[in-house]
């Protein structure tokens, strides 16, 4: 039942989550979302028992594609008409 | 137009709940992908055949090495394309200053927190790496987690400062070395008479057993895969972040 609880209330943030990094305008802000978004999944993931992937998308997912994604964003010329 | 893209997005994700009750149950012995003979004999034998306790690891580094070592290419490959298209494309511009580069020094607090934490960072990525057979972990994610220590030192100063520990030049080499040591270890079981990453063979030029061989070689093949992920990690946020400019940067 606990475990029940606790993969709802983990799905509930994801989809929250996702939603979220597709509606705010601020390009950081996003892909800082995304980040919290790779760090749910990896949640998931060790809760499932799959602890390899687990590790792999908080290293990769959480940490350093919003480390690139940051890097690359700070490159583009941020103009925007919406 | 953008109401219209909505029916898609609903029919595809219907059809995919649809389907998702379909799924086997969590855990469920009867399920296909556990009453599988391939899950059996990976259970039954891993421990037998390798003596190493995490099955994912054997699976990854061994049964399936040759899998993993064009694994590693693709990673190096990557690396070495980014670095080829960015370096020197920013020389063009003749160094512009962005407007996020501004002169400041680097922030008191953030620079001794991370000169506390990126030891500890190191030590762990070592563990992760050398433990990999053991408890989860491996070559993939000791190295993405040693690359992030030194993006983490050019955050909290700049490119310049991580790329005096790790320039580019040296990024490349270890890359490649990594992939040699991979490939290097198939090529030392194959002289000794077996085939290509059949490393139980390497028992003859180690004083363990055909298992313990299996066992070794493994820890072998994940440094290699270390040393080139860790090396294109940071080669790619340092030309990612400065455009190729390799100076300054976030």
């Amino acid at each position: 039942m606990g475990l029940e609880l606790f993969n709802t209330f983990i799905l509930l943030l994801l989809v929250v989550a996702a939603l979220a990094a597709l509606r705010i305008r601020d390009l950081i802000t996003a892909s800082a979302v995304f980040g919290i978004y790779s760090f749910l999944m990896c949640l998931l993931w060790a809760e499932m028992g799959a602890v390899d992937v687990a590790f792999t998308e908080a290293t990769v997912g959480a940490g350093i594609s919003t480390v690139v994604l940051v890097a690359t964003i700070f490159n583009l010329k941020r103009k925007s008409n919406d | 137009m953008k109401w219209i893209s909505l029916v898609p997005v609903l029919a595809v994700g219907g059809l995919l709940l649809f389907a998702a009750k379909d799924f086997p149950e969590w855990g469920d012995p009867q399920s296909p992908a556990s009453s599988s003979p391939v899950s059996s004999h990976f259970i039954n034998n891993t421990g037998v055949d390798t003596e190493v306790p995490n099955m994912v690891t054997a699976v990854l580094a061994d049964y399936r090495g040759f899998d993993t070592m064009f694994e590693t290419v693709v990673v190096f490959i990557a690396g070495v394309a980014v670095i080829a298209i960015l370096k020197g494309s920013g020389r063009r511009r003749g160094g512009l200053r962005k407007d996020h580069e501004v002169e400041a020094e680097p922030d008191l607090i953030v620079t001794n927190t991370v000169r506390l934490v990126v030891p500890v960072i190191q030590i762990f990525a070592f563990y992760v790496l050398a433990h990999g057979h053991v408890s989860p972990g491996g070559g993939f994610q000791g190295g993405v987690v040693m690359g992030a220590s030194f993006i983490l030192l050019a955050l909290a100063w700049d490119l310049d400062h991580a790329l005096v520990r790790m320039s580019l030049p040296k990024c490349i080499i270890i890359a490649a070395a990594g992939i040699i040591l991979y490939g290097g270890i198939g090529f030392l079981s194959m002289l000794l008479g077996g085939e290509f990453l059949d490393y139980a063979e390497l028992e003859k030029v180690l004083p363990v057993s055909r298992e313990m061989a299996r066992y070794h070689a493994m820890l072998g093949v994940e440094i290699g895969v270390g040393f080139t992920v860790t090396s294109i990690m940071f080669a790619l946020y340092a030309n990612l972040s400065s455009e190729g400019r390799l100076k300054g940067g976030l």
